[in-house]
């Protein structure tokens, strides 16, 4: 593998486009040299759950720091914190060596420190210019000086690598060249360090080699990197060093040449995963099939999947794979590009959910507050609204028939409280939860699609959520379930399917797997 | 419900005051016309409610209703169509506007606002253009016809029978049984149908209705359509009252006075909330507050348009206010449960601003 090679970062790929001077910088990063930014001993808890536990962390110039770990490991938290979002409970800060405070973001830029967010935050309205200069416009007797925004643009593109007009529209740009823009941005404020947050996860293979060749150029400037990424083929490419975080821990630190993939993974990975009780189901007659279903998101690659009554099968992939845009398209509140999806023995009409829903399908979305709840209506009628049919003679909605039902429902969820009166934006995410489960449940769906069914729930929901699933199932339904939490998919998945970039790479049974023989599914750079 | 309540306190208040202040308030002949009015404003009110609880938003309203008042003279006397025909057509003509913006909001996917703000220009655009801005009447004809508008129902007991033409005796104005039957049928479709279910789901969050399945074009469309329709049943019992209509000007800023009355009766402009019994309240109020500046005498005419907006936007800002304290209020131990980091996770705001 790449990674047991000796380190010589940026040689080892092919050049960057601009420069040809990285090659001999990597001897800016001296073991010795002064650290920029350093957390000791951090520790940050939100309510009771301790997000960072007694984290120590150094970032040098001209040097690429990874930090890796599972979902909820701490890795968000912990990049907040040198960005000045939070600050710890406990636990110094140093910057240049001395104690201090990030009190804001806008306080740690002042100090050189930025930030690019995962989801970007341009304005589609504003050309690049402005974009780039936001904040901090240039001036002149009061008015904005044009001539100026736009020299430091165009000399922060140039750094870069982008080669685009900055006075072109951002609404205009692709993902890639945003995430470009919003580096350009961070630089032009004279940006020492620079805290990247899963900037390849929408990424094309194309625009990352660009990005992290970018990343490799500003290492050899001096600059400090700090990357956070769910990609270990990346991280492996391109950190000096690399952080593993579990459960909030530093659990290793490995130099560039001591890391390969399976020590990483295993760092990750760590724990027992939990026993499973499932029980075993004899697999009825295929409820759910996909024959050649090309999605908006990744038309290039064909899906097929079948799913029999009985089973739970769940989709592994990371940010950007593809599972959400599955999962829409099979429901079809996206329409296919291509292929046939049916439902028992007869095919779906494309891009009509509610075609889907009557044959007896139903779709707990990722984003329940914008996709799954009525939030200030009660909760009886979140319960209701996918099978007013049902309770309704000649179009007119029977009350009683409609408290019986939630009656039953939320006993059947033990939702808490179970007063269905209450408007489901007073409940917590676990009941919420429940609520959007509770609709499907009502109509007692023949195929069952869940998008991260436990995203923001509390442990003890989650096990709950998790055995009303395995419920439906055994009476009969068939599951497809998407989930980044691996534990999660190995718990709950008779089968499961590997996606990534909108592609299946592999298809296992659930007691086979293993996080580590996933992850590397998951992760498998197609292209290497 | 308590929002009406809240708003029929207001306009009780509004005619203590006018009664207290000028002479010709609590007449028979003030009260009946005071009916008549908010009748027929309350059937536009109740279309405009209509668009506003899925979500949508009618400009046309205004322009609805001249494109009728002057077709059903036209119709009648120019071209000497029956009235059961004439009244069809507009009917007709009313489900077709209906169809055509409805259909421009939810397949075309344009913004309500433009959609209807466009058809606003085009209608009384059609409308004088077919009559080439002459005044339509009805020539002291069609008596028939214009007592749907111009009718009085006696109330026995209370109604004067001898003296009935006279200003002193009361009768409830025929438009009124108009919109009781409008209403109670909106109410019901509202409160206790599916339709009604979906509309108000709709409004509140049409990506989570699409989501369970509603079929949210076809009740964005139907919404749109009785909009119109509503708009062009007003516009005639308007002509029909009146006797006649000029293009140019017949029905100008209807849609402003039905949108408030419907915002007023607690339809929030967000879609997914408002009763029909608060429209009605709202657009008698409307009426109340039109005919107190009317009758008092020290408050200049001319001011009429600036106090009417004053008073809506007060009422609006009560409501809101009220609206904070009995959330902060009803806020249960429970919300505050979700631990900071799910809520993180769900990248929401500790205190979620709501929608309603």
């Amino acid at each position: 593998m790449r990674s047991r090679q000796r380190p010589r970062p940026a040689a080892r790929r092919a050049p960057p486009p601009r420069t040809s001077r990285v090659n001999g910088a990597s001897t800016v990063s001296e073991p010795g040299s002064q650290p920029i930014l350093e957390v000791r001993g951090a520790v940050k808890r939100f309510g009771g759950v301790v997000a960072l536990d007694r984290v120590d962390a150094v970032v040098r110039g001209g040097e690429v720091l990874a930090v890796v770990g599972e979902n909820g490991a701490g890795k968000s938290t912990l990049m907040k914190i040198l960005a000045g979002v939070h600050e710890p409970d406990a636990g110094e800060l140093l910057v240049d060596g001395a104690a201090s405070r990030l009190r804001s973001v806008r306080d740690a830029q002042r100090r050189g420190i930025a930030l690019v967010h995962q989801e970007l935050n341009l304005a589609e309205n504003l050309d690049v210019a402005a974009n780039i200069v936001l904040g901090r416009e240039p001036r002149r007797l009061g008015v904005l000086d044009r001539a100026a925004a736009t020299r430091q643009a165009q000399a922060a593109l140039d750094r870069v690598g982008l080669r685009i007009a900055s006075s072109t529209p951002v609404a205009s740009l692709g993902v890639g060249a945003r995430q470009l823009v919003e580096i350009a941005k961070a630089l032009s404020a004279e940006a020492r360090v620079l805290i990247l947050d899963e900037p390849t996860a929408s990424l094309s293979r194309h625009e990352t080699d660009r990005l992290l060749a970018l990343l490799a150029d500003l290492r050899s400037r001096g600059t400090a990197v700090v990357l956070i990424s769910h990609r270990l083929d990346e991280v492996l490419r391109s950190a000096d060093r690399i952080v593993v975080l579990r459960d909030g821990r530093v659990r290793g630190e490995l130099a560039r040449a001591d890391a390969t993939r399976d020590a990483i993974v295993s760092l990750m990975v760590g724990r027992e995963v939990a026993a499973v009780s499932r029980a075993t189901i004899a697999r009825g007659a295929p409820l759910l099939r996909a024959r050649g279903v090309r999605t908006e998101a990744n038309p290039r690659s064909a899906i097929d999947l079948e799913i029999a009554s009985g089973e739970v099968v769940g989709i592994a992939g990371l940010v950007g794979s593809g599972r959400t845009e599955l999962l829409e398209t099979l429901f079809g509140v996206r329409r296919a590009v291509a292929g046939e999806i049916l439902l028992g023995e007869r095919a779906l009409p494309a891009g009509d959910p509610r075609a889907a829903v009557r044959r007896g399908m139903g779709l707990v979305p990722e984003d329940r507050a914008h996709h799954g709840l009525f939030l200030p209506d009660p909760v009886r009628r979140n319960f209701s609204m996918a099978t007013l049919g049902a309770i309704a003679s000649l179009g007119v909605i029977s009350s009683r028939s409609e408290r019986a039902l939630a009656d039953r429902l939320a006993r059947e969820l033990d939702l808490r409280p179970p007063d269905h009166g209450r408007a489901a934006a007073t409940l917590s995410g676990g009941n919420q939860q429940k609520v959007v489960l509770g609709r499907w449940i009502a109509a007692n769906p023949k195929v069952l699609l869940l998008d991260e069914p436990t995203r923001g729930v509390d442990v003890g929901a989650r096990a709950e959520i998790h055995a009303i699933v395995r419920r439906l199932a055994a009476a009969g339904a068939a599951v497809l379930f998407a989930s980044s939490e691996l534990d999660e998919v190995l718990a709950l998945s008779d089968r499961i399917l590997c996606l990534r970039d909108g592609e299946v790479t592999g298809s296992l049974v659930a007691a086979e797997a293993t996080e580590e023989t996933l992850m590397a599914l998951m992760t498998a750079g197609r292209a290497a | 419900m308590k929002k009406a309540l809240g708003i029929l306190v207001l306009m009780v208040a509004i005619g203590i005051f006018t009664a207290l202040a000028a002479d010709g308030f609590l007449t028979a002949y003030n009260l009946e016309n005071l009916l008549r009015r908010t009748a027929l404003f309350g059937i536009l009110a109740i279309g405009a409610g209509l668009v506003i609880m899925a979500g949508g938003i009618d400009l046309s309203t205004g322009s609805v209703v001249c494109l009728a008042g002057c077709m059903l003279p036209w119709l009648l006397v120019d071209h000497g169509w029956s009235p059961p025909a004439a009244v069809a057509a507009i009917v007709a003509a009313g489900i077709a506007i209906g169809l055509f913006q409805g259909w421009l909001v939810a397949w075309a996917r344009l913004q309500p606002f433009l959609v209807t703000l466009c058809g606003l220009l085009f209608y009384r655009g059609l409308a004088r253009g077919f009559t080439e801005d002459q005044t339509q009447g009805f020539r002291g004809g069609f008596e028939e016809l214009r007592s749907l508008a111009t009718g009085r129902i006696p109330v026995p007991g209370l109604t004067d029978l001898e003296a009935f033409d006279g200003p002193s005796a009361f009768a409830i104005p025929a438009p009124v049984a108009s919109l009781v039957v409008i209403a109670v049928l909106a109410a019901f479709l509202l409160r206790y149908t599916v339709w009604g279910r979906w509309l108000l789901a709709t409004g509140r969050n049409p990506q989570a209705a699409a989501y369970s399945g509603v079929p949210v074009k076809w009740v964005t469309l139907s919404a749109f359509v009785l909009g119109a329709v509503l708009s062009a049943y007003g516009g005639m019992l308007f002509v029909l009252d009146v006797g006649s209509a000029q293009p140019a000007d017949f029905g100008n800023f209807y849609e402003l006075y039905a949108i408030a009355a419907a915002v007023l009766g607690g339809c929030s402009l967000r879609g997914g909330e408002g009763s029909v019994v608060g429209i009605v309240v709202g657009a008698a109020l409307m009426q109340v507050l039109r005919n107190a500046l009317v009758l008092v005498d020290w408050i200049p005419d001319n001011l009429e348009y600036a106090v009417i907006g004053a008073v809506i936007l007060l009422g609006v800002l009560a409501d809101e206010l009220v609206r904070r304290v009995a959330r902060r209020r009803s806020r249960s131990p429970l919300e505050t449960s979700g631990s900071p980091q799910a809520r993180e996770a769900r990248n929401e705001p500790a205190v979620r601003s709501d929608r309603s």
